[in-house]
């Protein structure tokens, strides 16, 4: 062995043994900054986009001077972290895409109630029927379809429409989402299990599975599938990006109360392990309220705001024109809807 | 210590060693436990959960795509690394850097990059591309450094003895090559088991794909444990069948032997059309991945280079990524130097556990690693030491492969002439073992970086709130699908990975 590689090795150890005391510095320094009695700073579980997450937590300390740290990640990541954390939960506030990550936390009975002048703010239809949380943004399902391949006589009417025999293998779904879900448990609860049974076979059968909203709708531009089931924000967000993810096709919203026109709902609520309660429902408050809805509505997230009296941005199609159907939010993927799925082999 | 029989069996343990080897070896059992006491939640659901056609299809997929890809990839490797170190291929140290290489290009950018040329690029053929170009390499490296450092004179006696040159190649050089080669392939084969980013654009459907749609279906968690269950069944399959085909002949040697280049097989005509297969490769598995990234800044509009932003990400990803090689590197070596010069039953159990880790899904090892962390150590919960704790739990294989092999090859007679010399056990590991490692350490812990900086599901979880790395920031940039402003982050990933990846090539050299 020569003096090179032993030297090389001693700095090997000199550099780990400094590393790991920054490390340990740093943890240190984490810790500390986490909680003081006299200043409380605030813990975002943030699983909404960054930036809108962000801009709230920014504006909420800007009007308050409280400050906020936010964790970001996505639905089912932070929604089953919050579950595994259980009462020791650092999260003060816990905002979400989609309602089935709040129903979950909700199912543990983690929330808070929500303040009643927060829940003033936001209609009941995007609210949990327990009053542990409400809506914060919402997004629409819409049909994406490509121009060259579907006319507009030839789309659905109805997502019913989906599982008949002249749409097989002619749409793409993202099933592991929770909105394809929702619209599933939808169907369900619309319709009967009967009838939802069998449509989620004929669905089966039919669709073309991918993962991921942008895949479909991409998969749909390029005219490797004639249409599929998505968001309405990745095409607007994508026609805000140049389009070239979405440049051949366009939206068709489904409307009539139909399953297929629904409306899923983020939700944003507080823990009920937060150290800092009043705190935690004023950041609520903040972004359910006039200011928080305005930014939402000027952000590039192109979700539709909730709040009374905010409009949503005005490139998108106004949320009351949508004619969405009328769903308890608690009730969305509950067991059943994840069972008959697996039962299916959706899942 | 009077007598003794194979490699040192009956001699006393080092406690130190044998305490932090427990250690390891039970940070390894905290997933095993997650997944069990799931199951033991589910109760008689769980035969309903594991016994459906679905699971059925995921097996078939997963267990092709580990078969397949691991095959090509050894093959591709072994073929890859003969060529460069044993012919007269020309350009010899260009192929050598770029044959590492693609281990400095995360598999999801990889697989990004090759998916956005076409919507058609999915199901397993295009599973089976990405994961192969991204992972040959793991293969590659050992083999060639196996090859480069067998004294060619075992080679040379064969043949005066009447050995052709393939059998030559058969008898001497590829037995030499078998552990190697073998470790990268149980590396490549894990990887797989636990890989998302890369296929999950893919449309083709895994155990881990499916466990991550479990969760992501809330009420689903039993379902999740359940298929994360066959999964560790899989990676035990790999385990032993990997114990089993690396044989058992000893590969140390006391004195070096000459180091000189053996006379390269002359290719003849073959030249020209092995250095197009080599081009070839290196298209796909950079040209493809780095001409999008160009791409994507060109045409995407979203595209910006927020400074402050990078820096700020670059830096914490550099870090961890430094601070997780080292512990990982670190808590690896008790481990291997247990399993090489103390084999037994206990020694192997404990080693083959820290795989489990490696092979199951990010999501998996870090709901563990947060249900066991808050409830017996809060104070250290989404702390940097938490994180890297993590660390070492997923990647602890990936280092202990190289030193493993290293250690194998060092003659323990080397510790014995210490020990005569009066020198304790703790001095013959500081002064004999770890320079006598260095170099399979070193090419450990540049792994473990390279896994540090594109990882993302533990890091997400357990870091520091407001910690961002290049990984997360990509993520959170492609899945809102503005690629302008995600390319920069994959740049940098690949930036900050390609020393690593080069030092790879010098280690396996030196």
């Amino acid at each position: 062995m020569t003096k090179g590689s032993i030297s090389a090795v001693r700095r090997l150890l000199a550099v780990t043994v400094a590393f790991t005391a920054a490390a340990a510095l740093a943890a240190c320094g984490s810790d500390a900054s986490s909680d003081s009695a006299g200043d409380p700073t605030l813990v975002l579980y943030n699983a909404q986009h960054e930036e809108v997450g962000q801009a709230w937590a920014d504006g909420f300390t800007a009007t308050t001077g409280i400050k906020v740290e936010v964790r970001n990640g996505s639905d089912f990541e932070l929604a089953n972290q919050i579950v595994a954390e259980g009462a020791a939960s650092p999260a003060d506030v816990f905002i979400t895409e989609n309602s089935p990550a709040m129903s979950l936390v909700s199912s543990k009975d983690l929330f808070s109630p929500v303040d009643a002048a927060t829940k003033g703010q936001v209609p009941a239809q995007y609210a949990s029927s327990k009053g542990d949380w409400v809506g914060v943004a919402a997004r629409a399902t819409v049909f994406v379809y490509n121009t060259d391949q579907v006319t507009e006589a030839q789309l659905p009417t109805s997502i019913l429409d989906l599982a008949k025999p002249e749409w097989k293998g002619r749409f793409g779904i993202s099933p592991s989402g929770a909105d394809f879900q929702a619209i599933v448990s939808a169907v369900y609860a619309l319709k009967g299990d009967a009838e939802g049974a069998a449509w989620l076979q004929g669905v089966k059968d039919n669709a073309k599975i991918y993962r991921g909203n942008s895949t479909i709708m991409k998969a749909a531009n390029s005219g490797e599938v004639p249409g599929g089931v998505i968001y309405h924000y990745y095409w607007y967000g994508d026609q805000a990006d140049g389009g070239a993810n979405s440049a051949k096709t366009k939206l068709a919203f489904l409307g009539n109360q139909d399953p297929g026109a629904f409306v899923s709902v983020s939700g944003g609520g507080v823990l009920k392990s937060s150290r800092h309660q009043a705190e935690a429902q004023q950041l609520l408050a903040y972004m359910t309220g006039a200011e928080g809805q305005k930014m939402l509505a000027d952000s590039k997230a192109l979700e539709y705001t909730v709040g009374n009296g905010v409009a949503a941005n005005p490139a998108l199609k106004p949320l009351a024109e949508l004619g969405a159907p009328t769903v308890d939010l608690n009730t969305l993927n509950g067991p059943k809807i994840v069972e008959e799925m697996q039962r299916v082999g959706l899942l | 210590m009077t007598e003794r029989g194979v490699a040192g069996a009956g001699l006393r343990l080092p406690p130190l060693r044998a305490a932090v080897a427990l250690a390891v070896a039970g940070l390894s059992v905290i997933p095993l436990w997650y997944v069990g006491s799931g199951l033991a939640t589910a109760g008689g659901g769980f035969v309903d959960l594991v016994w459906r056609p679905r699971v059925g299809e995921l097996l078939v997929n997963t267990v092709s795509l580990v078969v397949a890809v691991t095959a090509a990839c050894l093959v591709i490797g072994v073929g890859a690394a003969w060529l460069v170190e044993r012919t007269d291929l020309p350009l010899r140290p260009l192929w050598t850097v770029l044959n590492a290489a693609p281990l400095a290009i995360p598999a999801f950018v990889n697989s990004f990059g090759w998916s956005s040329l076409s919507p058609r690029f999915a199901g397993f053929g295009a599973a089976f591309l990405v994961t192969t170009l991204s992972y040959y390499p793991l293969v590659y490296l050992p083999a060639a450094a196996a090859l480069r450092d067998t004294d060619p004179a075992f080679d040379e006696a064969a043949r005066s003895l009447g050995c052709g040159p393939w059998r030559a190649f058969a008898r001497i050089t590829l037995p030499r090559l078998r552990p190697a080669a073998l470790g990268g392939g149980l590396l490549v084969g894990l990887h797989l088991l636990a890989e998302f980013g890369a296929i999950q654009s893919l449309r083709f459907d895994t155990f881990t794909t499916a466990i991550y749609d479990q969760y992501q279906a809330y009420f689903g968690g039993t379902g999740a444990t359940a298929l994360a269950s066959v999964l560790v069944l899989l990676c035990l399959v790999l385990l032993v069948a990997e114990l089993r085909l690396a044989g058992r002949a000893r590969l140390a040697r006391v004195g070096s032997g000459s180091r000189r280049r053996p006379v390269p097989h002359r290719l003849g005509r073959g030249r020209l059309l092995a250095a197009a297969a080599l081009l070839l490769l290196a298209v796909a598995a950079l040209g493809v991945p780095l001409g999008r990234i160009g791409y994507w800044l060109v045409v995407s509009t979203s595209t910006a280079f927020p400074a402050a932003e990078l820096a700020r990400a670059t830096a914490s990803t550099v870090v961890l990524g430094l601070v997780g090689a080292a512990a990982t590197t670190a808590a690896a070596l008790p481990v291997a130097w247990l399993v090489v010069r103390r084999p037994g039953w206990a020694s192997r159990l404990v080693e083959r556990g820290t795989y489990i880790g490696h092979a199951l899904p990010g999501i998996v090892v870090a709901l563990a690693l947060i249900t066991v962390g808050i409830r017996y150590v809060p104070a250290l919960y989404q702390s940097t030491t938490m994180l890297v704790v993590a660390y070492v739990t997923l990647f602890l294989p990936l280092a202990l492969v190289g030193l493993r092999s290293a250690l194998a090859q060092s003659p323990p007679e080397l510790d014995e002439v210490g020990r005569t010399l009066g020198v304790g056990p703790g001095g013959i590991l500081l002064r004999v073992t770890v320079p006598l490692v260095a170099r399979g350490a070193g090419a450990g812990a540049a792994l473990v970086f390279l896994a540090v900086v594109t990882e993302l599901t533990s890091t997400l979880l357990l870091a520091p709130t407001g910690t961002r790395t290049l990984a997360t920031q990509f993520w959170s940039e492609s899945t809102a699908i503005h690629y302008g402003a995600a390319a920069p982050y994959a740049l940098l990933m690949i930036l900050v990975s390609a020393p690593m990846a080069y030092l790879l090539t010098r280690e396996a050299r030196a």
